[in-house]
């Protein structure tokens, strides 16, 4: 190597070192309940050793954004480093007295629905910040969904990579095809997050699409 | 416009849609929903209108008062033809899209080719 070629070579990577290229952001996005702090969960415990957040079959348990940066997944074709966002659950309405079913007193209810809105704010607020997004579905319930709808025709407005990721796939009333159907132009793949079935494909998939 | 049972549902023609920018568009719905009113759009909402639209509901969310809107629209349809390819415009044309306030548009369920709505009486 010559000496113009090699100090080229030592600059451009202390360059890459002092000015590193942000990581792809990539945003976590699904109606409440659908498993998408248990898929973040999951992806951070096979990549890094930690958590995201918690995780509870009470809807809008995720009510603040939450970014992991640096995940680097490694496939058998490939390597990436991500920023992942895990986002509040997206809904068209919040009703506090859907907490106090659940057990939750009346003045505890209403916090946690004004801290619904706030957070479904937020989710849609990051969608201005994202390089792709992963939609995650709960397979045991109708896809066709305004909140499904209104996520793909964001990315697909502004060109951005989607993966459509069909959860829940270990309960028996599952359905990933009725998902596939729905969206037929877009990649999907069926897993289940909480047992980790069909994972590995997954992380394939993210390579591919977010690579 | 068509009364039903107490409520009312309006049509709204592609053309008044066109008429109204972005902003008025959403909170044009969103008043409306808020007197109770269903309203069918003949041209749907771009995503980016969407988006907003579920903002500023969250932002109007009050404890017994204002709980949300049940909406549902159809993905646009992607355009395959030679010019939408060149343009990269993936989106050209949304859908009917049915809109009302959710404690009154109780279910709302859709598939490929329609829509259903069920009124209820009961707040
Ligand atoms: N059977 C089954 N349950 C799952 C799976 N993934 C998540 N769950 C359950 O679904 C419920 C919701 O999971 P979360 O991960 O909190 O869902 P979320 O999408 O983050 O929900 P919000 O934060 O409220 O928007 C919990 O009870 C999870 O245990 C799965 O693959 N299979
Ligand atoms: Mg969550």
């Amino acid at each position: 190597m010559g000496v113009i070629k090699r100090f080229k070579k030592n600059f451009s990577d202390l360059f890459n070192k002092l000015f590193k290229k942000q990581n792809a952001r990539i945003g976590i996005y699904g109606p409440p309940n659908a498993g998408k702090t248990t898929l973040a969960n999951r992806i951070l415990r096979d990549w890094t050793g930690d958590a995201m957040g918690s995780v509870s079959h009470i809807p809008h348990e995720t009510r603040r954004a939450r970014r992991r940066e640096g995940v680097t997944i490694k496939t058998n074709s490939n390597s990436l480093t991500l920023d992942i966002i895990d986002t509040p659950g997206l809904a068209t309405k919040i009703d506090f007295h859907e907490f106090m079913e659940q057990g939750m007193d009346e003045t505890e209810s209403k916090r946690r629905a004004k801290e619904a809105t706030e957070g479904v704010i937020e989710a849609v607020k990051w969608l201005d910040n994202l390089d792709g997004v992963i939609l995650v579905m709960d397979a045991t319930e109708d896809p066709f969904t305004q909140v499904n709808v209104t996520v793909i025709g964001n990315m697909e407005a502004r060109s951005l990579p989607l993966l459509i990721v069909a959860n829940k796939v270990d309960l028996p009333e599952s359905s990933p095809s009725t998902i596939r159907d729905a969206f037929p132009q877009h990649p999907m793949v069926a897993i289940s997050a909480l047992e980790g079935k069909n994972i590995d494909t997954f992380y394939e998939e993210i390579a591919k699409r977010f690579g | 416009m068509i009364m039903m049972q107490g409520f009312q549902m309006d049509l709204i023609s592609e053309r008044r849609l066109n008429e109204m920018t972005p902003v008025e568009k959403v909170r044009f719905i969103i008043d409306e929903v808020k007197e109770g009113k269903i309203l069918v759009l003949e041209k749907g909402l771009s995503p980016e209108e969407e988006a907003s639209l579920i903002e500023m509901t969250m932002t109007l969310i009050e404890p017994d008062g204002f709980s949300g809107i049940e909406m549902e629209s159809y993905p646009s349809e992607v355009d395959t033809s030679f010019l939408g390819k060149i343009l990269k415009r993936n989106i050209t044309k949304s859908r009917l899209t049915v809109i009302g306030p959710a404690d009154q548009l109780k279910t709302l369920k859709k598939d490929r080719n329609m829509i259903s709505a069920l009124i209820s009486n009961y707040k």
